[in-house]
């Protein structure tokens, strides 16, 4: 692992008009590694990674990847440098086929053979996407769907996967599927991930630090194995 | 069986006293202030006939009592299906063009006309199709670049003595400027507003054609207009070329269809390529659109400014066509109907859209005998259409048509 953070934020400011979702927070990624932003409703997890793809524009300070300042960067441009984010709910397109969806994650891409290939190996890691590849987004289940986002995502070929809430509605059964298949991503592929969850315990278990965020702060860093042990956010995230 | 359908019978007791109360103010009152109401209860009477016969044969056969009637009539069309179906689409495509090809011998100068309508309207909404149906953005402003097209030909033709061969690029084009002009502030916005503001860009293009004296001659419109020259080979005395002017209507009638051939291959190419792949992922979800990678500006302006081209195009036919442009043609109905057609046809369904053309253009000219109904009758059709069918008489296919799930 080199010294350079692969995404780092540095006093980041954002908002959605008067409102003010982030007040400064401030987060290093290193490559290769798996991060979690833990914290309750509207603590502005999500609003952190629509200002990372600049969908949401940061007011003050830096979104830095691999270095670079990426604040103006639009949001478009992203994954063509390594950078893709699963948006909370999923929001895959519901009346396109899975084929179609997995097609639209790799549009900047011109190598048909090699995105024909990845396809293939998204059914691999996904089985029931090869199974269902004729049939529209939509008519998916949940957990489907959301594997069906993580693949999309996976045929930009990104450095830096960021993923918001790939628990959210989904049976315990489906999300320990979906956070193992994380896992296999991070181990086989490299990919670094920036990972936004409520589900704190899931989350942490699987990350290798975390962060929490309060009302738009940082309020907390460590390892995650030390804030699974910490008092406090047992009592405040874990339920006990 | 009775007690089964009071609901039915009730709410259609109801639903035919409204309508008297509807049809009472339309066909009541007469222009010189007198109220009968004989002809309201003779048209309604015959109204009540009509949907009290529809009405019982559907209970009637809701509760099988007319199984010996329909149970052989739905076996043969059950067989009638699986036999269309069992022809490749080729076959339809060649059978609908002969047809189209051979139409104009068979129906007179009134039936041509019609079709030649028909055929510019098919322009219409398949472009129309590639902004509301392909990138899912609500225009209701479509009509003026029909007007842009037809004026640019105009203008240029009556002017500067152009040639309709020179001046249908630069009709496309100018719509094309037209509609960049128009798309580049507007589409920042989405839905709604976005209906709203090109239905006052649409309304603002027409204003201009009919206020701008010095340029297009405002509401007396521009005369004069040079129908289509084409060049006819002859073999007579060497191999020279004859200038003819496309008077006939019978004439003018292919070079329509091949018009909207044109369009329609153009359209079809568009929707199976990468630029459609990124257009319906923005009609189905902006965000995740652009998250993906797609400039979704771009790719919106790109399906206004395509959908203004073929318009522009239909425009100059339009204009050669009628000889005649005025503001009077560019109307917000105009607009409205286009609309119609596509959504009736089935949104990004090229057949569905062909279809729906027919439905709106053909129907209104077969009850014209009828008159004063005519809008009654296609106010209706489309309520039961919506009913019956919500996404269109050719709803479009989704699964399994791109070429590369063939391979996959």
């Amino acid at each position: 692992m080199s010294d350079q953070p692969i995404l780092e934020l540095k006093n980041v400011h954002s908002g959605y008009g008067s409102i003010k979702a982030l007040k400064g927070i401030s987060l290093k990624v290193m490559p290769g590694e798996i991060v979690a932003i833990i914290g309750a409703n509207g603590a502005g997890k999500s609003t952190t990674l629509m200002t990372i793809c600049g969908i949401v524009q940061a007011e003050k300070g830096e979104v830095l990847y691999d270095g670079k300042l990426i604040n103006k960067v639009s949001p478009e441009k992203l994954p063509t440098m390594g950078l893709c984010q699963v948006p909370e709910g999923r929001r895959i397109f519901p009346r396109l086929t899975v084929m179609e969806n997995l097609r639209l994650g790799a549009f900047y891409r011109n190598d048909t053979d090699q995105i024909m290939k990845d396809i293939q190996h998204s059914y691999e890691l996904f089985p029931i996407l090869g199974d269902r590849h004729k049939q529209q987004g939509g008519t998916l289940s949940g957990g489907e769907q959301q594997m069906l986002a993580i693949a999309r995502a996976l045929m930009t070929k990104p450095k830096v996967l960021l993923l918001d809430e790939p628990s959210l509605g989904l049976a315990p059964i489906i999300i320990q599927q979906i956070f193992d298949i994380i896992a296999t991503i991070n181990k086989e592929e490299g990919t670094t991930i920036l990972l936004v969850e409520q589900n704190a315990n899931l989350a942490l278990q699987a990350a290798s630090r975390g962060y929490v965020v309060e009302t738009g702060e940082i309020t907390l860093e460590d390892k995650a194995s030390a804030l699974l042990e910490n008092p406090k956010i047992r009592e405040a995230y874990l339920g006990e | 069986m009775i007690q089964e359908f009071k609901k039915v019978w009730k709410q259609y007791t109801i639903g035919m006293l409204w309508l008297l109360g509807l049809l009472w103010p339309m066909l009541g009152i007469h222009a010189d202030g007198t109220l009968t109401f004989q002809k309201t209860v003779t048209v309604w009477s015959y109204l009540l006939a009509g949907t009290f016969v529809c009405l019982l044969i559907y209970v009637l056969n809701t509760s099988g009592y007319l199984k010996f009637v329909v149970d052989p009539i739905s076996r043969t069309t059950g067989k009638i299906k699986s036999a269309t179906s069992a022809l490749p689409n080729w076959m339809w495509f060649t059978l609908v063009l002969v047809l189209a090809l051979i139409y104009p011998q068979l129906a007179g100068r009134y039936g041509t006309d019609v079709a030649i309508n028909v055929l510019l309207y098919i322009c219409l909404g398949l472009g129309l199709n590639v902004v509301v149906g392909l990138a899912g953005m609500l225009d209701l402003g479509y009509i003026a670049f029909y007007g842009v097209g037809a004026y640019t030909y105009a203008i240029l033709n009556v002017t500067y003595g152009l040639a309709f061969w020179v001046c249908l690029p630069i009709s496309a084009l100018t719509a094309c400027i037209a509609g960049c002009i128009v798309g580049y502030p507007t589409l920042r916005m989405r839905g709604d507003y976005l209906a709203i503001v090109t239905l006052g860009f649409g309304e603002i293009i027409r204003i201009i054609l009919n206020n701008w004296m010095t340029l297009t001659n405002g509401p007396n419109g521009i005369l004069g207009v040079k129908p289509i020259g084409i060049y006819w080979p002859i073999f007579e005395n060497g191999f020279t070329f004859e200038h003819l002017w496309v008077k006939k209507l019978q004439l003018f009638y292919y070079f329509a269809l091949g018009l909207a051939i044109v369009v329609a291959i153009g359209v079809k190419h568009l929707n199976f390529s990468r630029v459609g792949r990124a257009w319906e992922s923005i009609r189905e979800d902006e965000t995740a659109a652009e998250l993906m990678g797609v400039n979704t500006f771009i790719y919106k302006l790109l399906a206004y400014a395509m959908g203004a081209v073929f318009a522009g195009m239909a425009g100059a036919f339009f204009a050669a066509r009628m000889k005649f442009v005025s503001p009077e043609s560019f109307t917000f109905l105009e607009s409205a109907m286009v609309l119609c057609m596509v959504v009736l046809g089935g949104m990004g369904s090229i057949p569905g859209i062909i279809l729906g053309v027919l439905a709106l253009i053909a129907l209104p000219e077969v009850f014209r005998q009828f008159d004063s109904y005519r809008m009654l009758i296609f106010g209706a059709t489309m309520i039961i259409m919506m009913l019956f069918r919500p996404s269109g008489l050719i709803p479009a296919k989704r699964v399994g048509t791109r070429s590369e799930e063939k391979e996959g």
